[in-house]
């Protein structure tokens, strides 16, 4: 099964070990993983602000560098959310690209999404071992996906590992004041949301979250360091990687 | 008459009231929201209050439609897209039908001519004192000052409502006004204006509330209510309320006068049946509102209860603007509230700080396209579109998106500020190309890793790990302040993903043009 990643802009320069353990699980699943260079930005952050001329430019180069693609996967459900809910109507009146929009619609997944719906994993099958206590972050974009936090690919596969013991923190379904440009333009709302899911994570007295997407992470990893939380943020497809021993707890090759 | 409706600011016991609905445009949601943020009490009731709500709906639907949630609000907003693609259509069947029942219909075109028609009917009929029933279009009109600037003593008559006007406050909530408010503040304006005895006893403030209304009721001769939905096949006014207060808003006076939107039409009472399923579970998480009243024209010869006149005000204040083809979907809202109790953002900043009559997601885009979009120009913006209003509205409206919609629409009418579509043309372009796409990121990397090292965070397993040690920045200035006011900001890595894919062996990008390599995996 050929597999293209979308690495997406902020897991390439922040968060780079999110990437490469998604690589190296999806060649242990037996996929052949490749990486088209052209790739940039899916133009998220461009039309979330209204400036939908130049989002459309790079809606059309996602669709050309992912044209030969068989699946397009990508640690990020914000940025597959971006593609499958917004470039339909992005690109409506754009009839040149009519197919190969909808033809990038139907083979873009999330991470989390691929393995469970397309892949068919079992962890548990797999011999994922990994132990400690975590929680996990679900990202809003996700609902974007038809992902709900009440039944939702991630958590499923977290049960599956061996010796993680999984908490599920309280206001799960709440927002971590992330949002983008919000975050910066609106911090006293921003800084009140993340404020309030940090203390959900100290409460469940976890010492990993695990969250899929760079922004969140971003977002609340900075301010549980404001507030002196020590806790460690890691991509499900870290666990998966320790997990099948294809990578070192804290490092990256 | 006329006049007394368009000078009703003046008007003592509102001002404060409506002023909070109706603040110096253009709005800056800034300086609420930093006070609101700032208010424990609220960020108390607000969030706990709204949160619980939201977690009701969830339970009840799911408990109630199962997997079939989805499809019953695709279903919802069906009916209502339907109604407002003929809006025309059903208008008309809704007026004969109205009329024909004994109703009599007015059209207005904005809130002081709404105002106007209803003065009109209160002095003709000489109408002294007016109970009032929940209505948010009254709110839009600002009726209650208009009322009373004529003499017409008018009382709130839902309790949430009756404490607002009672604290010269005004209501946070669509359907729960009071929600920014606690038993505490109710004792005390019983005690000063009703001169009540000071009790925080629920039973005891509603004993309160009810003697002092019932006296009301009995003495009123004008009754104004909203409408939840009007029926254009039977001319119906439809009224859902928990308190029964409505009930006798429209039964007990002389004249009944309901101030509805053009937008609250439904075809047929089999399409109500499907609509009343979704609106209180969706609002508060009741199965079905405690009474719900289906008003067909006034007291019939034979019928004892029931007004001489009734009056039905149909209400356009901005709405036929909303109904172009590509807003049209933001008239289906029903107003339960559910996008609002949905909402992190409206969870922490409260109703009065959207400045407007309508508060939350569903606010932040009705509001500007009401008031203008350089009056409101925050409202779309303080969203993190994390969708939670989408999921939750009963009627389907995609508020993200509209959201998004109205952020370009901006955009495009030239109300975004010089540096930020600099900023945004430029970053635009830098992604076109994978060259300056990486440009970016290295200047991003180097700027946040020099900043991390000034500040002496950066993290020293970074010598060891190029791909996952990180630095960590406390102060950034300009754009980026916003970010560390409230947290820290993680410097990129030393070393980027493509740099490891690069670094790997070669192979990986050779598989890429492979053609004849075996890919069954």
């Amino acid at each position: 099964m050929k597999v293209s990643l979308f690495i997406t802009c902020l897991t390439d320069t922040f968060y780079p070990r999110s990437g490469i353990a998604a690589v190296k699980v999806l060649e242990r699943l037996g996929c052949d993983v490749d990486f088209p260079h052209e790739q940039t930005c899916c133009g998220q952050p461009l039309y979330n602000n209204g400036f939908h001329e130049d989002a459309r430019e790079l809606a059309r180069r996602m669709v050309r560098v992912f044209e030969p693609s068989d699946y397009v996967v990508t640690p990020s459900g914000s940025c597959a959310a971006m593609i499958r809910d917004y470039y339909a109507d992005l690109l409506e009146h754009d009839h040149a690209y009519a197919e190969g929009v909808a033809a990038l619609i139907k083979k873009t997944f999330e991470f989390t999404e691929f393995l469970v719906k397309v892949l068919d994993v079992d962890l548990n099958s797999l011999g994922v071992k990994w132990g400690g206590d975590v929680t996990y972050h679900f990202s809003c974009h996700l609902r974007g996906l038809g992902v709900s936090d009440r039944d939702n690919d991630a958590e499923r596969l977290l049960r599956q590992v061996d010796g993680l013991k999984y908490t599920r923190m309280e206001k799960i379904d709440q927002c971590c004041g992330f949002g983008g440009t919000f975050a910066m333009k609106y911090p006293q709302i921003s800084g009140s949301l993340v404020r309030e899911k940090v203390q959900c994570i100290e409460q469940t007295a976890a010492g990993t979250v695990v969250s899929n997407d760079a922004g969140c992470t971003m977002n609340i990893s900075g301010a549980c360091r404001r507030h002196d939380v020590n806790v460690g943020f890691v991509h499900i497809a870290e666990i998966i990687a320790e997990g099948l021993g294809l990578m070192e707890k804290g490092k990256s090759e | 008459m006329t006049d007394g409706a368009t000078t009703s600011h003046a008007a003592p016991l509102t001002l404060e009231g409506h002023e909070i609905l109706c603040p110096p445009l253009p709005y800056d949601i800034n300086t609420r929201a930093d006070q609101a943020t700032g208010n424990a009490q609220l960020q108390q009731f607000v969030n706990r209050a709204t949160y619980t709500k939201d977690q009701s709906r969830k339970r009840v639907c799911g408990d109630v439609f199962g997997e079939n949630y989805n499809a019953m609000r695709v279903l919802a907003g069906q009916i209502k897209q339907h109604t407002l693609d003929h809006l025309d259509h059903y208008l008309e069947q809704f007026v004969n039908q109205a009329r024909q029942s004994g109703t009599h219909v007015h059209f207005a075109s904005d809130g002081e001519e709404a105002n106007a028609i209803c003065l009109d009917i209160a002095t003709r009929n000489q109408c002294r004192l007016c109970v009032k029933s929940k209505s948010m279009v009254t709110e839009e009109t600002n009726l209650l000052s208009a009322l009373e600037q004529v003499g017409v003593e008018t009382v709130e008559t839902d309790l949430g409502e009756f404490i607002i006007q009672l604290d010269h406050d005004a209501p946070s909530h669509i359907v729960t006004p009071m929600i920014h408010k606690d038993r505490t503040s109710v004792a005390r304006a019983f005690e000063r204006e009703l001169g009540a005895r000071y009790t925080e006893d629920a039973s005891e403030l509603t004993d309160i509330a009810h003697d002092f209304l019932r006296d009301k009721f009995r003495r009123a001769d004008l009754g104004v209510t909203g409408a939840n939905f009007l029926v254009a096949e039977s001319g119906s006014l439809v009224i859902c309320t928990n308190e029964g207060n409505a009930r006798l808003c429209t039964s007990v006076p002389r004249i009944h006068v309901a101030f509805v939107g053009i937008e609250k039409l439904l075809p047929r009472l089999e399409d109500l049946s499907v609509l009343l399923k979704l609106l209180a579970r969706s609002s508060t998480g009741q199965h079905l509102t405690v009474y719900t009243h289906v008003v067909t024209g006034p007291r019939r010869t034979a019928e004892y209860d029931g007004p001489d006149e009734v009056h039905i005000i149909l209400v356009d204040n901005g709405r036929t603007e909303i109904l172009k083809p590509e807003t049209r979907e933001m008239l289906r809202c029903i107003r339960c509230g559910a996008c609002l109790n949905a909402c992190p953002v409206y969870r922490k900043i409260g109703g009065h700080s959207y400045g407007a009559v309508y508060s939350g997601p569903i606010g932040a885009l009705i509001t500007p396209l009401f008031k203008g979009l350089a009056n409101y120009k925050d409202l779309p913006h303080a969203s993190s579109l994390c969708g939670a209003c989408f999921e939750a509205c009963p009627v389907h409206i995609n508020i993200p998106k509209h959201l998004i919609q109205l952020r370009e629409m901006m955009v495009a009418q030239g109300c975004t500020s010089l540096s930020d579509r600099l900023f945004h043309r430029l970053w635009g372009l830098s992604l076109r190309h994978p060259l300056t796409f990486r440009f970016g990121g290295w200047m991003q990397k180097m700027a946040f890793r020099r900043a991390a090292s000034r500040q002496g965070s950066l993290d020293p397993r970074e010598q060891q790990d190029p791909f996952a040690g990180r630095g960590w920045v406390q102060r950034l200035s300009g754009r980026f302040n916003g970010w560390t006011s409230e947290r820290d900001m993680p410097t990129p890595t030393a070393a980027s993903f493509r740099q490891w894919w690069n670094g790997r062996s070669d192979g990986a990008t050779e598989r890429r043009s492979d053609e004849g390599k075996d890919n069954s995996g």
